[in-house]
C-alpha cells in the first residue's frame, strides 16, 4: 500500500517537472507541489474562506494528493498525528483561518507535548488586512508559539517553497514537534516561480545526532560495574526506530527494562527482561526496581512528574546517565550525572560499540542479586484484579482485546483509566502500536487518532480504545470513517464516569462526587447505526467475547459499546505527592 | 539571582515574541531587554537581565538555545564580561551647591549635558547598573523630573573553544566562534 502511494508521488512529481519548470505559478500550487516533493500521500483537513485558493489546487491534485475531510479541526489534527505516529512519517493538517486554527490549536498542542512531527497550514486572512480585526482572523502564529516547535507566517508566495521545505525537516528531525505554517489567502493566490530548494539553511538548527565519545565511554564504564542497573525508556526510542539497539542492548547486559507510557512497546513487553511500565500506575516491581537501581540509563524519556513522582524521594542512590536528543530535557527534572545528547538509536549504537566485553560477560554473576531482588517484589505484588461474573470487569476487557488480537492491533486511547488498564494489561509486542495521549492528556484523541493510523494501514487492524466521556468529545469522526470506508473499530469502556477523575474525588476528596456521573448517554449502538456503522453492546461478562469477537471480524466501522463495572479503580497507584516506593496496591 | 543572558538570534519576524514568550510562560520577570543589529548580517543580539535561581536560569537557557533561529544563548554573569546601560535624567535646574556637584560629574565624564532648558537639566550616564544606580543617588537631591534606562548591553570576554584556537567575538565570526554554535555536542554540556 504504502509502495504504491510513493510510486504514484513520484510520478506526479516528474509530470509536474515536465510542465511546470520554473513556471510561474499561483501561491496554492506551490504549495501542493512542494508537499509532492515531500513524499505527502494524505492531507487531514477541513476548508473555509481562507483556504480556498488551497482547496481549488487540492481538487486538482485529486488522486495525487488526497485529503481526508473531518468533521472538526480537531479531530483533523488528531488524525494527522495518529498517521505521524503509525507510520513515522511527517503528519500534514490543513484548516482554515480563524476557528479552524482555534479549533486546530488542542491536536497541535497535543502534538507537541508527544514529539509528533506534524506540518499544519492554516489560512489567513489577505496581508492586507492582517491586523484590522477582519472576518475570521486571529493571530494564529501568537497563538501557537507555545505549542509549535516553529511556526511561520508566509509573506510572499516566492517563500513558500523554502518554507515548507523548512518547516517538514524541523518537524521530523531533531526532538519532533508539530510546525504551523499560516498562509494569508492573497499569498495563495499571488504567483511566484516554483524552485524547490535543494537543501535548507538553519544555522541555529543543529540537532545532534551522535553524542561525544568520552561521554558514551564514561557511560560504559559505569554501565559495566553497575550492581542494580536499570533501563528507563521512553518515546523517543520509538521516533528513532531505536528498538533493534535496544533489544541488544539489554540482552547483552541482561538489564531490566521499564518503559514509560509513550515508550510502550519500543521494548517488547513480552520480553523476559521488561519489567512493564513504570510511574503512577506502573507495576510495582518497575517502581521498585528503579527505586532502589544505583544506576539508571535514560533513553529518550523525560523523567515526566507521572514517572518519577516526588521528585525529592525519587531513586535515591542511583546515577543516572541520561541520552535525549534535547539538550533542554537533560536535568530538567531529575539530575542527569552523565548526558549523551544525540538520537537515540545512533546513541545506543554507539553504547553497543563501546560495550567491554568483559562487563557482558560477568554481568548475569554481577546481577543475580539484582534480579532475584525483582523478581521478588514481582511475586510480592503482582499486577491483578479481581475479576467478577456479575459484571465485565475494564481490565478483563484489556486482557479479553490482547487475547483477541494476539497483541498485534494498533491500539489509540485518549486519557484516563482506560489507558491506564490498556496499558498495564494490553502487552504491545512492537513500537508505533501504541497511540495515546500522554503528555497533554487530550480526551478525545484516541478514535480521530486511530482513525488516522487506520487511514496509513487500511489492511491492519486498528482499534480505538476509549471511554464514554472521551468518545463524546470527537465522535462526530464517525461520519469521516464511514465516509472513506474504514475498517476501523471502536471499543468503548462505558462505566457512566468520567472514571480517573471519580476515582480521584473517591480517594483524595473523601467520596464526594462532582460533575463525574454521565448522568446522560446517548445510546452508542444507535448513535454508530445514525452514522451508519454497526453498533454492538456488551453489559454482561459472559456477553463480551461475542461481542468483541463479532465486532473486531465485522468489516467497516463498528462501535462496541463495553459497559464495565461502574467503580472500578486503577491500581497500583501513587497517590500525588508521595514517592515511588509509597504505592498503594489496592 | 541576577543574571545576564546574551541571545544571538536570525532576525526574522517574531524572534523576540518567541524569546520574551519563554521567559513569560515560566513567570519569570525580565529586569531589562535589549536587542540590536551585530555587524553579521542578519543576525541580532539579544540581551535579557532576569532573576532566577541557578537551574530555573540553566533551564531557561537551554530553552532559548533550542529554538530554531536562536544561534547561541548564553548565561555570561559567571564569564568576565562588560555590562553597559544608559540612563538619561531630567533635573530640576536649581542654582546652588548641588549644581556645581553636577557639574563636577560632567567635567569628570562621569555624566554628560544632553540639554538645558529654562528649568531643567537633561543628563546623561553611562555605565554598568551599579554606576548607574550610584549616579542617579547623586542626583536625586536635585529633584529627578524623570529617569529613562536603555537596558543593559553586555560583552562577554569569552573563553577559547578550543586550545590554540582564538577567541573572537562571536558577533564578529558566527559559524566557526560562538562556543558551542559549530560543535553540536558542547551546545549540550552539563
Amino acid at each position: 500500500m504504502e509502495a504504491n502511494l510513493n510510486s504514484s508521488a513520484t510520478t506526479v512529481q516528474e509530470d509536474y517537472a515536465a510542465h511546470t519548470p520554473r513556471d510561474v505559478v499561483r501561491g496554492a500550487r506551490i504549495l501542493c507541489e512542494a508537499l509532492l516533493h515531500e513524499g505527502v500521500d494524505t492531507i487531514f483537513g477541513y476548508p473555509g474562506g481562507a483556504v480556498l485558493p488551497i482547496y481549488d489546487e487540492l481538487a486538482k491534485m485529486r488522486g495525487h494528493l488526497r485529503h481526508i475531510l473531518a468533521r472538526h479541526e480537531q479531530g483533523a489534527v488528531h488524525m494527522a498525528e495518529g498517521y505521524a505516529k503509525a507510520t513515522g512519517k511527517v503528519g500534514v493538517v490543513l484548516v482554515t483561518s480563524g476557528p479552524g486554527a482555534t479549533n486546530a490549536v488542542t491536536g497541535i498542542a497535543n502534538a507537541y507535548m508527544d514529539s509528533t512531527p506534524l506540518v499544519v497550514f492554516t489560512g489567513q486572512v489577505p496581508r492586507k488586512l492582517i491586523g484590522s480585526d477582519a472576518f475570521q482572523e486571529i493571530d494564529t502564529v501568537g497563538i501557537t508559539m507555545p505549542c509549535t516547535k516553529y511556526n511561520y507566517l508566509a509573506r510572499n508566495a516566492c517563500d513558500l517553497a523554502e518554507i515548507v521545505k523548512e518547516a517538514f525537516y524541523i518537524a521530523g528531525t531533531g526532538r519532533p514537534g508539530p510546525v504551523l505554517v499560516d498562509i494569508p489567502k492573497d499569498v495563495a493566490n499571488e504567483k511566484a516561480p516554483f524552485i524547490y530548494p535543494e537543501r535548507v539553511r538553519l544555522p541555529g538548527y543543529r540537532p545532534s545526532v551522535l553524542a561525544d565519545p568520552g561521554q558514551v565511554q564514561r557511560a560504559m564504564a559505569k554501565i559495566g560495574t553497575a550492581k542494580r542497573p536499570i533501563l528507563y525508556v521512553g518515546g523517543g526510542v520509538i521516533h528513532s526506530g531505536g528498538t533493534d539497539e535496544l533489544v541488544e542492548l539489554a540482552e547483552r547486559l541482561g538489564l531490566p527494562v521499564t518503559p514509560t507510557l509513550m515508550g510502550l512497546g519500543c521494548f517488547p513487553s513480552g520480553h523476559p527482561l521488561s519489567l512493564g511500565m513504570l510511574g503512577m500506575h506502573g507495576s510495582y516491581w518497575a517502581n521498585m526496581a528503579i527505586s532502589e537501581s544505583d544506576l539508571i540509563i535514560a533513553i529518550g524519556a523525560r523523567f515526566d512528574d507521572r514517572v518519577t513522582g516526588a521528585v525529592d524521594k525519587f531513586a535515591r542512590q542511583a546515577e543516572i546517565i541520561q541520552v535525549d536528543i534535547d539538550p533542554s530535557s537533560i536535568g530538567k527534572n531529575v539530575r542527569a550525572h552523565i548526558a549523551l545528547v544525540g538520537d537515540a538509536k545512533s546513541v545506543m549504537r554507539q553504547m553497543l560499540e563501546a560495550l567491554p566485553e568483559e562487563a557482558c560477560r560477568d554481568s548475569s554473576v554481577r546481577l543475580a542479586a539484582w534480579w532475584d531482588q525483582i523478581e521478588a517484589w514481582k511475586v510480592h505484588a503482582p499486577l491483578t484484579y479481581e475479576n467478577s461474573d456479575q459484571v465485565i470487569k475494564p481490565q478483563f476487557l484489556c486482557q479479553e482485546l490482547y487475547r483477541l488480537t494476539q497483541g498485534n492491533a494498533i491500539i489509540a486511547t485518549d486519557v484516563g483509566q482506560h489507558q491506564m488498564w490498556l496499558a498495564q494489561y494490553y502487552g504491545f509486542k512492537g513500537p508505533r502500536q501504541s497511540i495515546t495521549s500522554g503528555g497533554l492528556g487530550t480526551m478525545g484523541f484516541g478514535f480521530p487518532a486511530a482513525l488516522g493510523a487506520q487511514v496509513a494501514f487500511p489492511n491492519r487492524q486498528v482499534i480505538a480504545f476509549v471511554g464514554d466521556g472521551g468518545f463524546q468529545m470527537t465522535a462526530q469522526e464517525l461520519a469521516t470513517a464511514v465516509q472513506y470506508k474504514t475498517n476501523i473499530k471502536i471499543v468503548v469502556m462505558n462505566n457512566n464516569y468520567l472514571g480517573m477523575v471519580r476515582q480521584w474525588q473517591e480517594l483524595f476528596y473523601d467520596h464526594a462526587y462532582s460533575a463525574v456521573a454521565m448522568e446522560w448517554l446517548p445510546n452508542f449502538v444507535k448513535l454508530a447505526e445514525a452514522y451508519g456503522a454497526v453498533g454492538l453492546r456488551a453489559t454482561r461478562p459472559e456477553e463480551l467475547q461475542g461481542v468483541l469477537e463479532r465486532g473486531l471480524s465485522t468489516p467497516g466501522v463498528v462501535v462496541m459499546d463495553i459497559v464495565v463495572a461502574l467503580e472500578e479503580n486503577v491500581y497500583p497507584m501513587i497517590p500525588p505527592g508521595a514517592g515511588l516506593k509509597e504505592m498503594v496496591l489496592r | 539571582m541576577r543574571r545576564t543572558l546574551s541571545i544571538w538570534v536570525e532576525n526574522r519576524s517574531g524572534e523576540l515574541s518567541r524569546i520574551v514568550g519563554l521567559f513569560a510562560a515560566r513567570g519569570y520577570n525580565i529586569e531589562s531587554l535589549t536587542v540590536a543589529d551585530t555587524p553579521q548580517r542578519n543576525i541580532s543580539l539579544v540581551t535579557v537581565v532576569t532573576t532566577g535561581t541557578d537551574h530555573a536560569i540553566e533551564q531557561i537557557v537551554k530553552r532559548v538555545d533550542k529554538q530554531v533561529c536562536v544561534l547561541k544563548a548564553l548565561d555570561v554573569t559567571d564569564l568576565r564580561h562588560a555590562e553597559r546601560e544608559i540612563a538619561v535624567v531630567s533635573v530640576k535646574l536649581n542654582v546652588g551647591p548641588a549644581l556645581r556637584e553636577v557639574l563636577q560629574l560632567v567635567a569628570r565624564n562621569r555624566l554628560k549635558l544632553v540639554d538645558v532648558s529654562q528649568d531643567t537639566l537633561t543628563l546623561e550616564a553611562t555605565g554598568d547598573c551599579a554606576a548607574i544606580n550610584e549616579i542617579i543617588a547623586l542626583l536625586s537631591s536635585l529633584g529627578i523630573r524623570d529617569i529613562v534606562r536603555s537596558g543593559v548591553v553586555a560583552v562577554a570576554d569569552l573563553p577559547p573553544r578550543a586550545a590554540g584556537q582564538e577567541a573572537l567575538h562571536p558577533a564578529m565570526n558566527l559559524g566557526s566562534a560562538v562556543p558551542g554554535f559549530s560543535d553540536s555536542a558542547s551546545k549540550a554540556e552539563l
